[in-house]
């Protein structure tokens, strides 16, 4: 291979060494992706790629080229596999294959680079957007960047190989060859992507995925595993309760190794979150069911067990959307991730939720990548602009909350005021907190509720040494000029009769 | 019913929040209005012509819901008394409020029509005679207000039906009744 390259260096026209390379290719086979992309060789092939195209078109024809489809959220992100973690996105991106006419013409879409895909997202209404992704295992070769005057001025393109299917589907097993270039028209650090999709395809993510679940560190099922053949990994036997204590303590080793391994560094702690992740819930599962079985379990476990599950809540996004990774787009791909991520806490509170309260939940799932007020606050106000199921709200009292759309006031008011006719609440009143627990949601907003039916004049207050109340509004029922008089059936009667049962 | 004195009380005055000023504005209106007849109502009642802010008011508490006004809420009521004309301020601290469940006007008309019923057409009386004489028991002049008396004795000598002298004793006034 080195010997290849050498002799480039010295060859007398660039179309012979095009051809020279081109069956290189065809017969290297296997070997040929890792043979070119090593840096060292990288040195040696910075040639004009326009001849190494026309060889492509002259040699190859291809029939209907479709590549695999990338699953959506709601609002319009996508759907990461198990493992999978974003890297990079830019916008204003053309994908294409210039050598075959019938290749859809991607054209200005959102390009986000992951461990195991290159995903491409067109830029409209997540409900109408189509999506395609390049599964990196199926890239043979990307070529580098060229760098001539004309590449200067024109929009950057990143070219590159990726096997496919004799029908031409894009397919990492594929016989044929196909070339995808992709135009990155947009405003971003186009240096820094390309040698992060190196990077993401050098890393060769995917690969890594089996072996990985197959081991398992101790994590998960491997017990079972290691159960069935009936020999531990040392070569000792498993059989009775010395074998099941040899597995209890080679699960503690592995366990503790990858500890040791995963906290060295943050690349290595990086790499090392998934297993992380899965111990954690493991820890968990062992806290969960531990103090049932002791007779008297005390505060103490209790509250541990309390904060493992709170912190289980927290360990929930793994690809967390960065300034880094998505540059000019970040606010609005932060939003979209927080639409996304806002579902399961609203449901959990009811339908309406505090800012505060997401600021922090969304910053402890995001681990490192902490964001700031600012950018939630954005982030929330943008959603304006997509047909996303949420939306902020800001209270008069200033309080700001983030509330399902589905989640209407009338529908509240309507609970509100059957609470408020309850003949407790008609003898004393209705508190913020009576309200919050027959509501099913926190104080606070059930607060912010009875303050607002106060202003649309269902409720009046009561403020005294006992504190503050709220009653069912009937000032309209009574007539200033008869002030004895009670009508019928309404309000004011259903109260005066409730007083006087008291 | 519950009674203050001699006034029944309505039944709202048993509601917890019609003794907390009420924020929004329409409520605060209706609420407002209640105080309003309710002051009037018992003022008429039992013949109180001064509110002192300072002082504890029977209406504006009710012991059986524990609950009594603010002087916040005091203040705002009796304010919208005055605005109306149904009550004056009688120092710039509203300290002291003068009610009128008569408006001066309403005075002054009693006065005539008790003068012209007793034939007091042509005659003089002191001004203490009117409100706490034996010709005036019986009727609303009796135990009137001695600054009330002496406004609407005011009105009426603008209009030229009477005629206000000093009396032979220091503090007592003369009327000359000439209708």
């Amino acid at each position: 291979m080195f010997t290849f390259f050498t002799h480039f260096q010295i060859s007398e026209s660039k179309q012979a060494f095009s051809e020279e390379l081109f069956d290189f290719k065809a017969q290297a086979g296997q070997n040929r992706r890792s043979a070119l992309s090593k840096p060292s060789e990288r040195v040696g092939v910075r040639f004009r790629l326009p001849p190494l195209f026309s060889v492509f078109s002259h040699r190859r024809s291809m029939a209907g080229k479709w590549l695999p489809a990338a699953e959506l959220t709601a609002s319009g992100r996508p759907v990461l596999c198990p493992g999978e973690i974003e890297s990079s996105l830019l916008s204003s991106v053309d994908l294409h294959s210039e050598e075959n006419p019938n290749f859809p013409n991607f054209k200005s879409g959102i390009l986000i680079l992951t461990t195991h895909r290159l995903l491409w997202i067109s830029d409209s209404a997540p409900g109408t957007a189509t999506a395609v992704a390049v599964p990196l295992a199926a890239i043979n070769h990307i070529f580098p960047l060229k760098k001539s005057i004309k590449s200067m001025f024109a929009s950057p393109r990143i070219r590159f190989q990726v096997s496919a299917a004799p029908d031409g589907k894009v397919d990492a097993g594929g016989s044929n060859l196909a070339v995808i270039t992709l135009v990155l028209r947009g405003k971003g650090d186009h240096e820094a992507f390309v040698s992060k999709f190196w990077e993401a395809w050098r890393a060769r993510a995917w690969e890594s995925e089996t072996p990985k679940s197959g081991s398992s560190s101790g994590t998960g099922g491997s017990g079972s595993r290691e159960g069935e053949s009936g020999w531990s990994s040392n070569g000792l036997r498993l059989a009775g309760v010395s074998g099941i204590l040899r597995k209890e303590q080679e699960m503690w080793e592995s366990t503790d190794k990858s500890l040791q391994e995963a906290f060295q560094d943050l690349n290595a702690l990086m790499s090392k979150a998934k297993e992380m992740v899965m111990l954690a819930e493991k820890m968990r599962q062992k806290l969960l069911s531990g103090p049932t079985t002791q007779p008297g379990a005390n505060d103490e476990e209790m509250g541990s067990k309390q904060e493992m599950q709170d912190w289980m809540l927290s360990v929930g996004i793994a690809s967390p959307v960065t300034k880094e990774s998505a540059g000019a787009l970040y606010h609005q791909q932060l939003s979209r991730q927080l639409a996304d991520f806002v579902k399961i806490p609203l449901e959990k509170a009811g339908g309406m939720i505090n800012l505060i309260d997401i600021y922090c939940l969304f910053n402890r799932a995001r681990g490192t990548e902490l964001i700031s007020p600012e950018d939630l606050l954005q982030a929330c106000s943008i959603w304006e602009k997509f047909d996303v199921p949420v939306m902020l709200r800001k209270f008069d009292s200033g309080v700001m909350v983030i509330q399902n759309k589905s989640h209407t006031d009338e529908e509240v008011f309507a609970r509100i005021k059957s609470l408020a006719l309850k003949p407790d609440a008609l003898k004393t009143g209705l508190s913020a907190s009576d309200a919050a627990m027959t509501l099913g949601i926190a104080p606070a907003m059930a607060k912010e509720h009875l303050l607002t039916a106060e202003s649309k004049g269902f409720l009046c207050r009561d403020v005294s040494a006992d504190g503050f109340q709220f009653y069912i509004n009937f000032f309209h029922e009574i007539d200033p000029s008869d002030l004895y008089f009670v009508k019928d059936y309404g309000i004011y009667d259903t109260w005066v009769k409730a007083a006087l049962a008291s | 019913m519950q009674k203050l004195g001699d006034l029944k009380l309505p039944n709202f005055f048993n509601y917890p929040p019609y003794f907390t000023l009420q924020p929004v504005r329409d409520t605060r209106e209706k609420q407002v209005q209640l105080w309003k007849e309710l002051i009037l109502d018992y003022c008429r009642t039992q013949k109180i012509f001064v509110i002192g802010l300072e002082e504890e008011f029977p209406l504006f508490s009710n012991p059986v819901i524990e609950r009594t006004l603010s002087h916040e809420a005091k203040e705002a009521f009796l304010s919208a008394l005055v605005a109306e004309g149904r009550a004056e301020w009688m120092d710039k601290g509203h300290k002291k409020c003068l009610i009128l469940w008569h408006r001066i006007q309403d005075w002054a008309d009693l006065i005539l029509r008790f003068v012209r019923e007793n034939g007091l057409e042509d005659s003089v009386m002191t001004v203490e005679e009117i409100r706490s004489g034996t010709e005036s028991r019986g009727t609303e002049l009796h135990g009137m207000d001695r600054t009330v008396l002496m406004r609407a004795l005011k009105q009426l000598e603008h209009k030229g039906k009477l005629a206000i002298f000093k009396g032979t004793s220091a503090d007592d006034e003369g009327v000359k009744f000439s209708l």
